[in-house]
């Protein structure tokens, strides 16, 4: 008798196996999961602090926060900062003083591990949220975060 | 049968057959060597180290605060568990008093990384067994945790989000809204896992009976997490040295005896219940405080050997750190559970039929980095 | 040979008329069988969409929608793309076997649909024995898969093949058997004959419990025969990588490809004409229109077709001893039992007629 028992339990189970997958297939037009990713570009908003890239902000007098202080180039685990420093004289004081030449980012070597920006002491650096970082030509990955003619925003190290 | 072949002129024998290292069933590069009668296994041999990236040896170089960020990558279905390990074994040597704060958020951040890591390897166990559906519903929830962990820590699979001393950045405002959302919808969801595929007759006649283990062997051969206490092995480390918060809660350690696949199955199946009832627990009180303590820029441990394990989704991980007083440790050697469980799979899969092999394969778990490293 | 519905009739009428008779049968052979594979190459090509689009509701995605309007001619796009493609091949094959076996599993499908009746007087070659013809037919096609997975020199491909060789063996003989319960209440070999009978109901109608329970052995038999899961473990992708058809690339692959989706059609389209009464439309609401009787019966194979990609997208797949438990523990036995079942019925006329 378990013979038969056995068969009406096999299709049984089948059969409510059979309603979940049917029950999506009904409700298929809601319930899509996917996104059509090129498409959708223009709502499609990234969290806000989502990992993309290392960017170093600028104000509109073309300042940065940046001192060279270099110890995000100390804490990068993989040596995606390099910081070429330089000695200039301060205007204000006329003493010398370390400014950055180029803050060098490799993107391609970067694990986005954030330990960077988690020692900033001055939040100079902070995370950019675009993620389309493909590009044809792989030097293009080397960038550098300073604009050219840029300068430390004054009174930031105090 | 074989008396009759012995007999004949009809010449019967075993072959050879390389299952990867890029094969659907291994979950990566891993590399086995099978011994085949026909269907019937004879015998199997792992080769690993298509993967290998010293993150041991990688470790002897950086400091604390970047080890962390290379655990991520060893089982990275787990990296936050990984991340804790390094972390609290780091603030035990240091004797850092951590807040509470960050205890309750790192056990309820493990736990949503448990889920996530179950819930793909729910999707994935189905696809080993042919049903390809299943896939997607389990990646379907997952993701609704990739979301939670994006908002918070800003990356969705390596999160790197402990530091040593305690969080990098607070949770976000969102942050218990959208964890108590999930914990509502995925209650719902886990029954109709079990009406899809634990319940399914065809499923549970390919698992039932196959890749037996006992508890004595589980033991001897170290298997730890769900592969471990499918076999009666009470190993949660969860349970026997709590760590972080899960002194505070009430959980059962989910145990079977029966040591098969199926076996294996339902203890992470349960498994999600008890995650879920764990983040319940603590969702709705995480106390006020401090997300971190501070800690030297240069992190030196103190002279000494030190050792910490935790439960990842897929068993015990052993952080182990020689350290003798500079910044990096001296020597630094991970125990992860995906290397032990697959020591079994030699033993376990013998006798079985290819089939067998991959359902097997499937319900010990395996992330080749995490065996790699 | 019997082609007469409107303009066949006239084209029939004019070869004869301009030929003599074994030219005009030769040149309506051949464009016969150029309308069949260009019809059935453009259906499977659909088919091959349409197991996209559904897999894609049921597993909550959206599937493909970019070529053309709502991705309809995506796998236009893919059959082009594999007939440019190199035909790659391992050292050491048994090239002769290795190119023949793609033509065994793609004309034994093709072949099998020249006695489908798809509307009344629409049917290429309508002979007596209809039904026995469909199952010696389809049983070719394994020799091709047999034939590919040897000659492929490729272990995983080897094991395909032989996994394949024990399951069709076996359940073929449910297909037959199952057929051969209906055949009891039919009493004729012949397709169009059997859709005849059916104008006094469906035969699942008719023949009610045995004739259920014969459907149901049909359509579980039949997705093992055409190696789609829960029953694929000839490509078993997650155990064998892509099983007897590994080692195929472009064209040769697109016929085994092909081959699958006809079969899935032929298994559903069988069904339709010998339970759920061909091109009959149900309670003959559109008898007077008998042009109607195409879409009647692409309608009802359509759902049959939908319920396998059902079952595909759902369960998980057999082991290969557990597939032959099922046929020869259970499926043969109840068909046997089922037979006898539907000989006492059709004997004491216990069938329902209107």
């Amino acid at each position: 008798m378990s013979y038969f028992s056995d068969i009406y339990h096999g299709i049984k189970t089948l059969l409510t196996g059979m309603s979940v997958t049917g029950g999506y297939f009904l409700r298929s037009r809601k319930g899509t999961i996917t996104q059509q990713y090129p498409d959708n570009r223009a709502t499609l908003k990234m969290f806000d602090r989502f990992r993309g890239e290392v960017i170093m902000p600028h104000d509109e007098q073309n300042e940065h926060a940046c001192t060279g202080c270099q110890k995000c180039e100390l804490a990068c685990p993989n040596g995606s900062i390099e910081i070429i420093w330089d000695r200039g004289i301060d205007e204000d004081t006329g003493k010398k003083k370390k400014k950055i030449d180029q803050f060098v980012y490799h993107l391609s070597l970067c694990t986005m591990c954030g330990l960077c920006i988690d020692v900033c002491p001055t939040d100079a650096i902070e995370w950019g949220q675009n993620f389309e970082n493909s590009v044809y030509d792989r030097t293009k990955l080397t960038r550098v975060l300073n604009e050219p003619g840029s300068k430390v925003r004054a009174g930031i190290e105090d | 049968m074989e008396t009759v072949i012995a007999n004949s002129n009809f010449k019967s024998e075993e072959y050879f057959i390389n299952m990867g290292p890029q094969h659907p069933a291994t979950h990566g590069v891993l590399r086995l060597l099978l011994t085949i009668d026909g269907e019937i296994i004879k015998k199997v041999e792992p080769d690993l180290g298509y993967i290998h990236r010293s993150i041991e040896k990688m470790c002897e170089r950086d400091s604390y605060q970047q080890i962390v960020h290379l655990t991520d990558r060893m089982d990275y279905l787990s990296a936050n568990i990984n991340n804790e390990a390094v972390c609290l074994t780091v603030e035990n040597a240091l004797q850092l008093e951590i807040p509470d704060r960050v205890k309750v958020i790192r056990t309820i951040i493990g736990e949503l990384t448990r889920i996530a890591s179950h819930c793909l390897w729910w999707g994935v166990m189905g696809m080993d067994v042919g049903a390809l559906t299943t896939y997607f519903y389990g990646f379907r929830d997952r993701e609704m945790i990739n979301d939670i962990m994006e908002e918070t820590c800003g990356a969705r699979l390596t999160m790197n989000y402990n530091v040593p001393g305690g969080l990098m950045f607070d949770i976000h405002p969102n942050f218990v809204k959208r964890v108590k959302d999930f914990v509502a919808h995925f209650k719902t969801k886990i029954p109709e896992y079990n009406r899809l595929l634990t319940d399914n007759i065809i499923f549970q006649k390919r698992t039932m009976g196959v890749g037996i283990l006992t508890k004595e062997d589980a033991i001897s051969y170290g298997a730890s997490g769900p592969v471990g206490r499918a076999s009666g092995y009470s190993c949660d480390v969860r349970k026997h040295h709590p760590y972080s918060a899960f002194d505070r809660v009430s959980f059962t350690e989910c145990l079977e005896t029966e040591g098969d696949t199926f076996a294996r199955y339902k203890v992470r199946m349960a498994e999600l219940w008890e995650s879920l009832s764990i983040i319940e627990q603590l969702i709705d009180n995480i106390p006020e405080g401090e997300h971190r303590v501070a800690t030297n820029a240069v992190i030196k441990l103190p002279k000494g050997e030190y050792y910490q394990k935790v439960e990842t989704a897929r068993g015990e991980l052993g952080v182990y750190i020689i350290s003798d007083g500079v910044k990096s440790p001296y020597r630094m050697k991970f125990r992860s559970p995906g290397f032990s469980n697959l020591s079994l799979l030699s033993h376990i899969a013998s006798g079985g039929k290819i089939a067998d092999l991959v359902a097997t394969m499937a319900t010990l778990d395996l992330v080749i980095p995490d065996i790699d490293r | 040979m019997r082609v007469s519905l409107g303009i066949t009739t006239n084209i029939h009428n004019w070869l004869f008329s301009t030929m003599n008779v074994t030219m005009a049968s030769l040149v309506e052979m051949v464009l016969i069988a150029l309308i069949y594979l260009t019809v059935f190459a453009v259906l499977g090509l659909f088919l091959v969409l349409l197991e996209r689009r559904v897999a894609a509701w049921f597993q909550l995605r959206i599937g493909p929608n970019r070529v053309g309007f709502q991705g309809l001619l995506q796998t236009m796009a893919d059959a082009l793309k594999l007939v440019s493609k190199e035909l790659t091949g391992t050292t050491r094959a048994d090239m002769f076997l290795y190119n023949l076996a793609p033509y065994f599993v793609i004309i034994s499908a093709l072949m099998a649909l020249a006695v489908i009746p798809f509307s009344y007087e629409f049917q290429a070659f309508d002979i007596n024995i209809g039904v026995f013809f469909l199952i010696a037919v389809s049983s070719v096609g394994v020799i091709g898969i047999l034939l590919a997975g040897w000659s492929s020199n490729n272990k995983f491909a080897m094991i395909g093949a032989m996994r394949s060789g024990v399951q069709t063996i076996s359940y073929e003989l449910s297909i037959g058997l199952s057929l051969l319960t209906m055949i009891l209440l039919t009493g004729s070999l012949q397709l169009s004959e059997i859709v005849e009978v059916q104008k006094n109901g469906w035969l699942i109608v008719q023949g009610h419990i045995p004739a259920v329970i014969a459907f149901m052995i049909y359509m579980i038999a039949g997705t093992a025969e055409t190696n789609r899961a829960p029953f694929d473990m000839v490509e078993a992708e997650s155990e064998l990588g892509a099983g007897f058809h590994t080692e195929y690339s472009g064209m040769k692959f697109a016929y085994f490809f092909l081959a699958e989706f006809i079969n899935m059609f032929l298994i559903a389209a069988i069904a339709t004409t010998i339970f759920f009464g061909g091109w009959l439309s149900p309670f003959g609401i559109t008898e007077s229109l008998p042009w109607l009787g195409i879409f009647w019966f692409l309608l009802k194979t359509f759902v049959l077709v939908f319920l396998m990609m059902w079952f595909r997208w759902t369960f998980p797949r057999l082991r290969v001893d557990q597939l032959l438990t099922l046929e020869w523990k259970y499926l043969l036995p109840i068909n046997l039992v089922n037979i006898v079942l539907m000989a006492l019925l059709v004997w004491s006329d216990l069938t329902i007629k209107f």
